[in-house]
């Protein structure tokens, strides 16, 4: 016995997460899984949601961010994802986010972009972004306090602080850098600080006679160095499962808006996305598979009768069953649609060798130069072929083959699989992973009603 | 299968690369301008080298935020630290294993956070063993008290000889006291009772398996809780096998070895894994497939067997083990069964806690997917928090305050859900849950059995009825 679901989705990111909501919500009665080899990358995420932050091609220093995304998406070249799927869709899809994410992220109210500072100093053109940044908006000019920590050397608030206003905020920015009560080693991870501020553990601390509160610690440890700021910036490290109580406690103690700067990875604001996606998903009543690949598939053979033979597209074969290896033991997942959402070169949904560019899974054709030195450009920040390496979907996200044919008649691919787009330079990888996830999600949904 | 699955830069050390790609059939139609000759750079390893494991960490750091031992101790480093990084230190300057290894709690959570397979947990293991070689006095009392606790199954025999007589003496607080100030066992928690059965001696005295199938044919490797401890759990399995008209065979076995890897006694479990290799291998020989009820034993079968060691059939029985549940949903329409089934009030309303073992087998979702097939069944996930005793870890002394810290969320999580029982896979994980909620335990073999109508009445040796019933699922199912 194969375990049998109706939908089954290949990859835990973003694209992952939103195509098995966008399936569930399709379809009422229908069994979605989600199966991910590794955790969820979204901890290495900044947890910020950008759709285009600047024009592709644009490789020029001096370039603008983008104001309104969904005007700069029509310019878009035909074979770009957000293309591929309709701007109406982008749209749709960062609605659905929203319901998803309610008050945990901000940025609805417009179309515009956002500006977010972020820990080296720079903004990001962000279409949302996590309440907990909500208060650092580089747009808005109220002067302000960045705090960094000793024993956290990823973020140099000095650093960062001078940054901005060399970038041209319209305020002050100022830095300084303390130490963490209740932090002794020079490494602790962030979840430590995190803990510490969530569960409001008791610390020693200097600035105070004995033991108080993590969180009245931390404030009175900022308070000697507040100036006339009327809000205070700390790295994302304010707590996991208690965010808001944290930034409140801290706001109250220090009488100034309180907001997180995102950090690099392990980001904790990419860390509440991944909860948040993942309770999601189980109030939807997805199941969830996580620490095993998927390293096979079988096909429905051609001459089957079976309900999966699809007699109108006789060219094009459908997928039967994958495989799952736990170990050795070969395990086989049915379901009647699938939808591959594995991830980029950086997930490795795609991978290379020295003689070719492949989809790891079902080997989909992934459009690349068959000399390998033109896979790259020698100018690290030009325009690198490699950054699109992908599969090319159809409308309906249907990986194609070399001979512009759907590859399966039930796979759809969603998220960094996908060819023909930049996201490092556009800053358009969460959106492009929303957006195409919805729409592969509920195409799949859609199919096995 | 394609191509696609081949990474030619993934290979062992020693492995010899051959020229042209992975398998040399399509690097001949390349244009030759561009041999690939690749040059062993570092000499062949003699012994186990994790180097490739240490080179794919590009310290992205993930494993640490999953590290509950790091999330509530400021002096733990972290699972890059015990893996990658002092790999590195020790090549480079030959310094000593950093003995804050003895803090890890063996979870293994690190090893399915790791984005780029490090083999984290591996280097764990291999560290402390070195750790507790090299740097811990075999005369010092934390290196007894870990033999010891590492070696229970050697102590478990001994106390089923006379279990009322040690679960007395063992439960006294004079006996805490005593190993606590001699041993540095906590005296916080209390003992697992032991049976006062054996379940081998039950299987014995029930003359051996119901069922003849030599089609169907399950080895059930028991460890040692459900042996010693929890045989109610052992008897479920066989009672729930035999309904699917499994033949059940029991062989001879040792301890699977997790508590001897988490606490550094590699050659202990080197022993131990000898016998249990050996003895499974003969058994899949005859047609079975090795099934564990313990998610810690399979998972030491399936993933540290082949890490730690190389005997014969090693990997033939790592490939060949599965858990009890997960190998019925695979080869047996479990879902269809459990339709229509209830079972009684007892099990109305759960709270289950997925064993990290489990999680990291890809199996943390599976249980309460099988129970929801179950009516009037209402199993609620208690989040995926550590439970924080990690076997023998939360025994120690040094350790239990960080134990009930990490297990916190979890006891929260469980006060907060309707369920007054709990529900696990792990036999120290339900001490945990028990010792932080004082729900009762219990294991999800024995809500199959109830459901499936396991014959409970079952008594002794032979109720005939019973094996009829086994006999005739097999011929019906074939």
């Amino acid at each position: 016995m194969a375990i049998t679901d109706d939908v089954l989705v290949i990859g835990g990111g973003l694209a992952g997460a939103t195509a098995a909501l966008a399936a569930a919500e399709t379809t009422e009665d229908a069994r979605i899984r989600l199966v991910t080899y590794k955790q969820s990358t979204l901890r290495h995420a900044s947890g910020l949601i950008d759709v285009l932050g600047y024009a592709p091609g644009t490789t020029d220093d001096q370039q603008q961010p983008i104001a309104d995304p969904y005007t700069a998406l029509e310019s878009l070249p035909e074979s770009h994802p957000y293309q591929r799927v309709g701007i109406d869709a982008v749209r749709d899809a960062l609605a659905f986010f929203d319901e998803i994410a309610g008050d945990a992220y901000a940025g609805a109210h417009t179309d515009r972009n956002a500006l977010v500072p972020t820990h080296g100093g720079t903004v990001k053109p962000t279409a949302r972004y996590p309440v907990s940044t909500a208060e650092g908006l580089a747009s808005d000019d109220r002067d302000t306090l960045l705090v960094g920590f000793e024993t956290l050397p990823d973020f140099d608030a000095p650093l960062a602080a001078a940054h901005l206003e060399a970038a041209g905020a319209p305020f002050d920015a100022r830095g300084v850098t303390l130490s963490f009560p209740g932090i002794g080693r020079d490494d602790a991870k962030v979840t430590r600080y995190a803990h510490l501020l969530d569960h409001d553990e008791r610390v020693e601390t200097p600035s105070v006679t004995g033991e108080t509160g993590a969180r009245e610690a931390l404030a009175a440890t900022v308070n000697p160095h507040l100036d006339e700021e009327s809000r205070v910036g700390f790295p994302a490290i304010l707590g996991d499962a208690h965010p808001a109580a944290v930034r409140e406690a801290l706001s109250d103690a220090l009488g100034a808006a309180v907001f997180e700067v995102p950090m690099g990875p392990p980001s904790l604001p990419g860390l509440r996305l991944e909860d948040l996606l993942y309770d999601a998903l189980e109030s939807a009543g997805v199941r969830v598979t996580s620490g095993v690949p998927v390293v096979d598939y079988e096909t429905v053979a051609a001459d089957s009768t079976g309900e999966n033979s699809t007699a109108d597209e006789t060219t094009t074969a459908a997928i039967d069953h994958v495989i799952v290896d736990r170990n050795g033991a070969q395990i086989p997942h049915e379901a009647d649609q699938y939808v591959l959402a594995t991830g980029g070169l950086v997930g490795k949904g795609v991978e290379s060798n020295r003689e070719r560019v492949t989809e790891g899974i079902f080997d989909c054709y992934v459009p690349h130069a068959t000399d390998r030195y033109d896979w790259f450009v020698d100018d690290v920040f030009g325009e690198q072929p490699y950054a699109r390496f992908g599969v090319v979907p159809d409308e309906e996200l249907r990986p194609l083959g070399t001979d512009d044919n759907p590859e399966f008649s039930n796979l759809r691919a969603a998220g960094a699989v996908l060819g023909d787009y930049d996201y490092a330079a556009e800053k358009s990888g969460a959106g492009v992973s929303l957006a195409t996830g919805y729409v592969a999600g509920t195409r799949a949904g859609e199919a096995c009603q | 299968m394609s191509d696609a699955q081949r990474r030619i830069d993934d290979g062992a050390p020693g492995e010899q690369p051959s020229t042209g790609g992975a398998d040399g059939s399509d690097s001949d139609s390349d244009s030759g301008n561009d041999e690939f000759e690749p040059v062993q750079v570092f000499p062949e390893a003699e012994e186990m080298d994790l180097r490739p494991g240490a080179d794919n960490c590009y310290k992205c750091s993930t494993c640490d935020t999953n590290c509950p031992v790091a999330e509530v101790d400021d002096e733990f480093p972290g699972p890059k630290f015990q893996g990658p990084e002092q790999w590195r230190l020790k090549r480079q300057d030959d310094h000593d294993i950093d003995d804050s290894v003895m803090k890890c709690s063996n979870c293994m959570r690190c090893d399915s956070a790791c984005p780029s397979s490090v083999p984290l947990s591996q280097m764990h293991n291999t560290a402390r063993a070195e750790y507790v070689e090299e740097n811990m006095s075999k005369f010092s009392r934390e290196y007894l008290r870990n033999r010891l606790l590492a070696n229970y199954r050697r102590l478990a025999p001994l106390a089923s000889m006379f279990p009322r007589t040690a679960n007395v003496v063992m439960g006294l607080s004079v006996t805490k006291w005593l190993g606590e100030k001699t041993l540095g066992i906590t005296s916080e928690r209390e003992f697992p009772e032991f049976a006062t059965e054996t379940f081998r001696e039950w299987w014995t005295d029930r003359g051996g398996a119901k069922v003849e199938n030599e089609d169907k044919r399950i080895a059930y490797f028991h460890g040692c809780y459900s042996n010693y401890n929890t045989s109610e759990v052992a008897k479920a399995l066989v009672r729930v096998y035999e309904h699917f008209g499994y033949e059940v065979m029991v062989p001879e076995q040792s301890c699977s070895g997790t508590p001897m890897f988490a606490n550094g006694m590699l050659e202990d479990a080197r022993r131990a894994a000898e016998t249990n290799v050996r003895e499974l291998a003969a058994a899949i020989e005859d047609g079975a497939a090795v099934i564990a009820s313990c998610s810690s034993c399979s998972m030491s079968i399936r993933q540290e067997y082949p890490e730690l060691f190389d005997f014969e059939d090693t990997e033939t029985v790592a490939a060949n083990t599965w858990d009890a549940v997960e190998y019925l949903r695979v080869h047996e329409d479990l879902t269809g069964a459990l339709e229509d089934t209830a079972v009684g009030d007892e099990f109305d309303e759960l709270a289950y806690h997925a064993p990290c073992h489990s999680r990291n087998q890809g199996l943390d979702g599976q249980t309460i997917e099988v129970m929801d097939a179950i009516d009037g069944i209402d199993a609620q996930d208690v989040g995926d928090s550590c439970s924080g005793i990690s076997g023998t870890y939360g025994w120690k002394a040094e350790n239990y305050e960080t134990s009930m810290k990490i297990g916190e969320e979890m006891f929260e999580h469980m006060d907060a859900a309707e369920a007054e029982t709990g529900l696990t896979e792990c036999p120290t994980c339900s001490m945990q849950m028990e010792h932080g909620t004082g729900y009762e335990i219990k294991h999800t073999l024995e809500v199959l059995e109830a459901a499936l109508g396991g014959d409970r009445a079952e008594s002794g040796a032979g109720s005939g009825s019973n094996a009829d019933a086994g006999t005739t699922t097999a011929t019906e199912s074939n």
